[in-house]
């Protein structure tokens, strides 16, 4: 049992802040924190898959090269992981700046901020 | 006259880290071969040195360095390195983006025409990222109106 | 969608990714099917073939060249995207 809880507390964790991230989108009114509770999903989600390349007695994903040829997969830590969270973090700088941006726009038709108020007007 | 005596360790401070961070995210970007680093990491040190000065003083200090104009051309100039070293693969009887076959053109072997490749390649993603989050944040802060236009302080 | 009706939500959500957490492999296990296949051939032939000893610097630029060339055109799209939201309404 303890091994076992040993074995998958990170995933815990990580599930944790993908809820966090949840309900920060989905209860909150204000269009900000709801950008902040993606955000925080978004990250939560990349450290995940970061925590699978790694292995136990590994070390950075650099080779030595003084030891050519007998370069051995087990001292090193998985590279693939890292290098797809790369362009993951890259789109979420994107996604993030091009939604800030929507939200001053919409901040400068509508006066506000709050969800319901502009359902309101929309509803006119 | 408070606000002039709150700021002179901020900017004092900043203005001696600037050209610390610029040599950093050079050397960051030149070692990536041989330890962690590379485009991406520079890009952003070398953006954020540029924001520090953004946030410390004014926002014109970044325009007297750096021009909207330059900076926009940057943009396109990462990207325009980076695929143009593919179409070079391309051109030299191979396929897009296979730097081995550069070494029809240089006099380097196979091997290190693949490590050279890489280097530009990286050299182009720096570039490109360094001008856009440059670019995101100067239009989010001024909401669009550009450099020259005055900003709301609190 | 108000407080009362997301917090059941995200304790049912929670409670079926906690109940998958069971069936992954431990942490650090270096047996795992993520580092099976593909990643032992290119931290093994990495310097033979390339000559940089950095394994994710090699895979994300030469390896793994073309989705680096898209997300670059990704970011630059991004950025010429704030431009014209902010600055085309001036």
């Amino acid at each position: 049992m303890m091994e076992f809880i040993f074995g998958t507390f990170n995933y815990g964790i990580y599930v944790v802040l993908i809820l966090i991230g949840f309900y920060g989108m989905m209860a909150k009114n204000n269009l900000m924190k709801k950008l902040i509770g993606m955000n925080i999903f978004q990250w939560s989600i990349i450290l995940f898959y970061i925590s699978i390349g790694s292995k136990k007695g590994g070390t950075v994903p650099v080779v030595d090269p003084s030891l050519h040829p007998a370069i051995r997969a087990v001292d090193y830590i998985n590279p693939l992981p890292h290098v797809l969270m790369l362009t993951a973090i890259v789109v979420g700088v994107a996604t993030t700046g091009i939604a800030l941006a929507l939200l001053i726009l919409i901040y400068r038709t509508y006066g506000t901020l709050e969800e319901d108020e502009i359902l309101e007007v929309l509803k006119k | 006259m408070t606000k002039d005596l709150d700021n002179v360790v901020i900017k004092t401070v900043s203005r001696i880290l600037v050209p610390f961070m610029q040599v950093f995210s050079l050397y960051v970007f030149a070692h990536g071969h041989g330890s962690p680093g590379g485009g991406f990491q520079g890009g952003c040190i070398m953006a954020a040195s540029f924001i520090l000065l953004g946030v410390a003083f004014n926002l014109r200090e970044i325009g007297k360095r750096f021009r909207e104009r330059n900076n926009a051309l940057m943009c396109v100039l990462g990207v325009f390195i980076y695929t143009g070293t593919g179409c070079l693969a391309f051109l030299s009887s191979g396929n897009f983006l296979d730097y081995g076959t550069l070494s029809d053109l240089l006099p380097i072997d196979s091997i290190k025409a693949r490590y050279y490749g890489m280097a530009l390649i990286e050299l182009g993603v720096q570039i490109t990222v360094m001008a856009v989050m440059l670019s995101i944040f100067v239009d989010l802060v001024t909401a669009g109106r550009g450099e020259d236009a005055p900003e709301d302080t609190e | 969608m108000n407080k009362l009706a997301a917090l059941p939500a995200t304790l049912v959500a929670g409670g079926f990714l906690f109940y998958s957490t069971a069936f992954f492999p431990s942490w650090g296990d270096p047996d795992q099917p993520a580092g099976r296949h593909v990643s032992p051939r290119y931290i093994e032939k990495t310097l033979a073939e390339t000559g940089v000893p950095n394994a994710v610097t090699s895979v994300l630029a030469d390896y793994r060249g073309y989705d680096t060339m898209f997300e670059t055109s990704v970011i630059f799209t991004a950025g010429i995207a704030v431009m014209m939201l902010l600055r085309g309404s001036r």
